[in-house]
């Protein structure tokens, strides 16, 4: 009973009776097996029998003394035993009435012996009444390394440890305190009968899975297990790893995913990090569980997926996953297993033996099973190997009876109904001409394929009803598989063909699926530059989807792609000029279709993309340009490629397209312009180039919503540099802007609003947006419910709030009632927009007091303050220090419970947050006792450490805060304790007077206090 | 090689380059070199021949272009060997090659309709197209060889044809005249070799260029 067998039992862990086994099967199995050795260590190992233990093993027992034979001294009702003890020290008594204590196991084998019929029953009370019977049998040093070192290779290097500190016999009693060990877990390898999940069922998937694994047509490149051994009871997960239910792990390869580790359990499958299992911790989880392996691949790998779960009917099925499931769910309550008992470390190396010594008995046991697994598979698998093309659909109805339980729901959410074609269109002659054009295009040799293709150029490849037909008559496969050929008139034929196709967008799945994505990025290399061309130009109509995207990404796409552009900048003056340029030009189509996924825009921008395509701003191409400023475009939002395209050429060259008749290149350069000028250079730069008009003149195009939406998020941006909008001003720009806050699209709005913004920041412009009319359109705004709108327009609407004039007509428009119950927008931005709006408007507003109190908005306040975005806290605490001015307001914050809100949120490190909560802190002090409120919370405290801040925005209004409540005496002892005059009296000499007052008034209050202590005392 | 043929070369190459558009006085000689090799090659069994007879041809075809459509080769030998003495000479040689290789699309155009036309009557037939195609299904005839299979077989190439000719039989009168196939070609360049590539790919022209052309200037 060596090591794991300390844990190998289950102990009820929730129960009052906390050391108590359980009654389960695995623990009464367990006893047996503990019983069998103790019963016979006597007889087979006499010397390790007589070793006395270090601490004697001491339980209650229901043996009494009659029930002792002539071994036992009987003297009284206390027996001893009359073997000598070989450390001399006399014998402990054995017996007393209810106790008993043994000193070896020779003792012990006779005790249980004489419990007669209830050998089982003290078996189990020795157990639970020595829980630590390790340390008592071989002392703690030994018991630990057995515990927790499972360095020991093996038991002989244990036991020359252990000789030179005991003796020999000690050593043999370890080994066979393990040996036994092993062979008792060895038996208690897991039973699955109760799991959801178990071994049988494993393979049979797995048998199913290596099958969908072979073939030219295949789903998934490889499967495999991490480990070739399997045990008797069909894990191959280590024993331990078995305790928690862990039956194996497997390598699975996908074909568009990569590969997945999973490991299978009795609860399910689910993907681990792919570490050692072996190892503690090597294999953790890092998805949720799936009910099976084909749920988790249709889950993982979409093109799995698609491939597998379009078949519907269920053949009479084994029905095998329902069947086990149903058995799980009425079989909840884990059963007791070995998990619980072998949590920690312990198994390291005694654990690893059972493995190979019970190869035997594996072999024993395997046929069985195998002959089990066979008999299931050969109803879905065995006859199928003829032909590929069977192959697949078999495959398919396997899984579909498999997967039954979850297929509905695993459908994946990009698998849209496909609009199929009308049923007259199978009557047609076009369906007809389509199917003899496919026969004969898979039929003949090259030379009539080639015709074929020729002829397929002329079918209707717009309508998707032919490019359907051509997809499931296998036209499209056949295509696909022309790229992998060396054929290259053939080649440039199919893709001429797929170009037209792939504009469908069943058929760009399809392609993916077909793994087309992969061989046309392979053509990208191609000798011919006409072949690359087209396949750039199929990959730019294919990319758009996601999933293409990233196989385009993953198989080297991107970089071959760029270099397309490369070839063509360096190829400027050879013969070849125009096909490069054209293949440079698809190239660059492909990219801007690629970009659309930030994870391309990041591989573009590391493959040195973003330069080459600056080169190409310089062509007078617009077929060139609109894709390459596309690219651009969609790369500048992602952070680290702006950088790069923010260079002097680009910007220059991309303000000079502005001047384009093209619209399209129009758009593209403004919203490249849109997401670079986040940046102060390429503000500037945009202004030294003279683009700044360019973008005013672009505000007339009324008609083209996307062309204005582009042009006023350039503007907005721009408008961000002071100089920039004294430019705008010059061209009257903010009544334009102010023009188009009505009747337009969302996209237009947001950037209007958000140049308005930042062109009310001049206060001349106050002036003017009230003259044209801007404010009204804005407050109607207000009720929008886009919320990046309703970012913008607050804090237009704040921005004019700061003006009285612009304020009246706020008031009129019941602006502030508006604003007030965007407080109730659930997005913080908008909480936080519309209060930091709200701020000016108290000010300025004589009715702003008398609103707020009608609308009893500051129901509000006190859930605000438990948001958890920082900008949504200062924003508030901005308006509550506005709100506590008015006395009537501040005493209905005040029955809120604003000062325990208030110190609540003092915790923070946001100098933000610091600085408006501190004048929050500051007004609130203003009312009743609320000064004396803010010191028993402890708020005190943390203002004086806002002391320290490097913000002196935040150190000016903490002084203030802590002069109001220095009217509080306690409040000054504590600031006194805390350091404040220190750090107060700086602030002394504040360049703001009403701030050197505070401190100084402070410091007085402090002191006075002090004083009254002294006196006092 | 002695100087005299040297320049016996040089000179052959003067006169014929002034014959032929596509290739310098350069690019002959190396032809001529190529040419003189090739035939060095076929001599041992006759001393006195003119030029490259038809299997020698061939072979080169084969080797040089990567052609393997044994009737075709044939259309192209015959094409090359224009006074039909069954001998490609040092001239039909580069004359042959100079639309073959570097033709402009018009000469290509005639080139291959001279190639597809197999009676010489100025018009493809149906029945020179029958035997183009013929072959393009011969793979399933030799495995089964049945009669019920050949019927199968000729009624496909019918079809076939019909769909070919719907595609480039524009004044539809059941064959295919220059016109026509011009038209074809230029609406879509691959018709080209519609019926059978007689043409050197991009590959084997470069590999050509790279072996013949450039390679023995060096020299």
């Amino acid at each position: 009973m060596g090591v794991s067998l300390s844990k190998a039992a289950q102990w009820t862990t929730f129960s009052p009776d906390a050391s108590k086994l359980k009654s389960s099967p695995t623990n009464e199995a367990l006893l047996k097996e503990i019983l069998t050795f103790v019963e016979q260590i006597g007889s087979q190992h006499p010397q390790e029998a007589d070793f006395t233990f270090e601490a004697p093993l001491q339980w209650s027992t229901t043996v009494v003394t009659s029930d002792l034979k002539s071994d036992y001294h009987i003297r009284d009702s206390t027996a001893r035993s009359h073997e000598t003890d070989s450390r001399e020290a006399p014998p402990p008594p054995l017996l007393t009435p209810s106790t008993v204590r043994v000193r070896s196991l020779g003792q012990l084998s006779m005790l249980i012996q004489a419990a007669e019929d209830k050998k089982l029953e003290e078996v189990q009370a020795c157990l639970e009444g020595n829980r630590d019977f390790l340390v008592k049998i071989l002392g703690p040093r030994i018991a630990s390394q057995l515990l927790e070192d499972g360095a020991y290779a093996d038991v002989e290097s244990l036991k020359e440890d252990v000789k030179d500190e005991a003796s020999e016999i000690k050593a043999r009693l370890v080994a066979l305190l393990q040996n036994t060990d092993t062979r008792i877990l060895r038996k208690l390898l897991r039973d699955f009968s109760d799991a959801q999940y178990d071994p049988d069922f494993m393979k049979v998937e797995m048998d199913f899975l290596q099958f969908c694994s072979e073939g030219d047509d295949r789903l998934l490149k490889s499967v495999r297990y991490t480990s070739d051994f399997e045990f008797w009871n069909g894990c191959r997960a280590p024993p331990w790893r078995q305790a928690q239910g862990e039956i194996c792990y497997v390598v699975i390869e996908s074909v568009d995913t990569g590969s997945l580790n999973v490991t299978c359990c009795t609860a399910g499958v689910f993907l681990n990090g792919g570490g050692n299992p072996e190892e503690d911790g090597g294999c953790i989880r890092t998805s949720e569980m799936y009910p099976d392996l084909v749920t988790l691949m249709k889950r993982r790998s979409s093109y799995f997926a698609l491939n597998v779960v379009r078949e519907e009917p269920y053949p009479p099925s084994t029905q095998r996953s329902r069947q086990s499931a149903s058995q799980f769910h009425g079989s909840r309550k884990l059963e007791p297993r070995w998990s619980d008992l072998l949590l920690s470390a312990g198994g390291g190396e005694e654990e690893r033996k059972p493995r190979r010594s019970s190869a035997e008995e594996k072999k024993r046991l395997e046929p069985g099973t195998r002959s089990k697994i066979k008999a299931e598979l050969s109803v879905s698998s065995s006859p199928v190997r003829l032909t590929s093309l069977t192959k697949k659909t078999s495959s398919k109805a396997t899984l579909a009876e498999l997967s039954s339980e979850t297929s509905s729901e695993s459908e994946e959410e990009e698998e849209r109904p496909e609009h199929r074609p009308e049923s007259d269109f199978y009557l047609s002659s076009e369906f007809l001409q389509i199917k003899k054009l496919v026969k004969y295009l898979k039929k003949g040799d090259q030379k009539v394929t080639l015709l074929m293709l020729c002829c397929m150029l002329d079918l209707d490849l717009t309508q998707d009803s032919c490019n359907l037909a051509i997809r499931d008559e296998g036209g499209l496969q056949f295509l696909l598989n022309l790229l992998d050929t060396n054929e290259d008139k053939c080649k440039i034929g199919a893709l001429k063909i797929l170009i037209r196709m792939s504009r469908c967008v069943p058929i760009q799945r399809s392609m993916e699926d077909m793994l087309g994505v992969r061989s046309l990025v392979n053509n990208l290399d191609s000798e011919v530059t006409k072949v690359k061309a087209l396949a750039a130009e199929t990959i730019a109509n294919v990319a758009n989807f996601p999933r293409a995207r990233r196989t385009v990404r993953q198989s080297g796409g991107i970089e071959k792609l760029i270099k397309l552009l490369d070839c063509f900048l360096k190829s400027q003056k050879k013969s070849d000029h125009s096909e490069n340029m054209e293949a440079a030009r698809c190239g660059a189509l492909a990219l801007w279709s690629c970009s659309r996924s930030t994870k391309n825009k990041k591989a573009i921008c590391s493959a040195g993309g973003i330069p080459l395509l600056g080169c190409l701003l310089t062509s007078s191409l617009e077929s060139m340009l609109i894709p390459v400023v596309g690219t651009l475009q969609e790369c500048a939002s992602e952070e680290s490629s702006r950088i790069t395209i923010q260079s002097k050429d680009i910007i220059k060259n991309l303000v000079k397209n502005l001047r384009s008749n093209c619209t399209d290149l129009q758009i593209q350069c403004s919203m490249a312009l849109f997401k670079c000028a986040e940046d102060t250079e390429t503000r500037d730069l945009v202004r030294k180039y003279k683009g700044l008009k360019l973008l005013v003149e672009l505000l007339n195009n009324t008609n083209n919503k996307e062309l204005l939406a582009a042009a006023t998020g350039a503007i907005w941006k721009c408008s961000i540099s002071i100089e920039n909008v004294l430019i705008f001003q010059n061209d009257k720009v903010l009544e334009s802007l102010a023009g188009l806050l009505t009747a337009q699209p969302e996209e237009v709005l947001i950037n209007v609003a958000g140049a308005l913004t930042e062109f009310l920041q001049v206060p001349a412009n106050k002036a003017v947006i009230r003259k044209c009319d801007g404010i009204k359109p804005m407050i109607q705004l207000l009720l929008s419910t886009n919320q990046a709108l309703l970012v913008n327009v607050t804090k237009a609407v704040g921005a004019c709030a700061t003006d009285r004039e612009n304020m009246k007509i706020i008031d009129e428009l019941d602006g502030i009632s508006l604003l007030w119950s965007l407080l109730q927008n659930p997005n913080p931005e908008v909480q936080a927009s519309a209060a930091w709006a709200i701020c000016p408007c108290i000010g300025n507003s004589k009715d702003a007091m008398r609103t707020v109190l009608s609308f009893q908005g500051f129901g509000r306040i006190p859930n605000l303050l438990m948001s958890t975005n920082n900008e949504v806290l200062a924003s508030i605490c901005a308006v509550i220090a506005k709100l506590a001015k008015y006395k009537n307001i501040l005493a209905t914050l005040t029955d809120l419970g604003i000062v325990s809100l208030l110190t609540k949120l003092t915790n923070t490190k946001d100098d933000r947050l610091r600085h408006h909560l501190s004048d929050a802190i500051c007004h609130c002090c203003q009312f009743a006792n609320n000064t004396a409120s803010f010191g028993e919370a402890g708020a005190v405290e943390p203002l004086v450490r806002y002391m320290k801040s490097e913000d002196i925005l935040v150190r000016q209004s903490a002084t203030m805060a802590l002069f109001q409540l220095s009217w509080d005496p306690n409040n000054n002892l504590t600031m006194l304790s805390r350091g404040a005059v220190k750090r107060l009296i700086p602030m002394i000499g504040s360049t703001l007077e009403e701030v050197q007052e505070a401190a100084a008034c402070c410091v007085r209050n402090i002191r006075m206090t002090a004083m009254e202590c002294r006196k006092a005392s | 090689m002695s100087s005299a043929s040297k320049k016996a070369i040089q000179a052959l190459a003067e006169t014929i380059s002034k014959k032929v558009e596509h290739f310098n006085k350069k690019e002959v000689e190396c032809l001529i070199w190529k040419f003189n090799a090739l035939l060095e090659a076929q001599k041992h069994s006759d001393g006195s021949v003119s030029g490259l007879d038809r299997n020698q041809f061939k072979v080169v075809l084969h080797n040089l272009f990567e052609m393997t459509d044994d009737f075709i080769m044939d259309r192209v030998f015959r094409i090359f060997d224009k006074d039909n003495d069954g001998f490609v000479t040092v001239e039909e040689w580069i004359q042959g090659l100079s639309v073959h290789f570097w033709g402009t699309l018009d000469e290509q155009k005639k080139y291959c309709f001279h190639m597809y036309d197999l009676k010489g009557s100025g018009f493809i037939t149906r029945d020179d197209i029958f035997l183009l195609l013929k072959d393009s299904f011969h793979l399933r005839l030799e495995e089964e060889g049945r009669e019920d299979d050949y019927q199968d077989e000729q009624d496909e190439i019918n079809e076939l044809m019909e769909i070919v000719l719907k595609k480039m039989d524009h004044d539809k009168d059941g064959r295919l005249s220059f016109q026509d196939f011009e038209k074809s070609v230029k609406k879509e360049e691959l018709l080209l070799e519609a019926f059978g590539s007689c043409l050197p790919n991009f590959r084997t022209k470069k590999k050509f260029e790279q072996q013949v052309l450039e390679k023995q200037q060096d020299e």
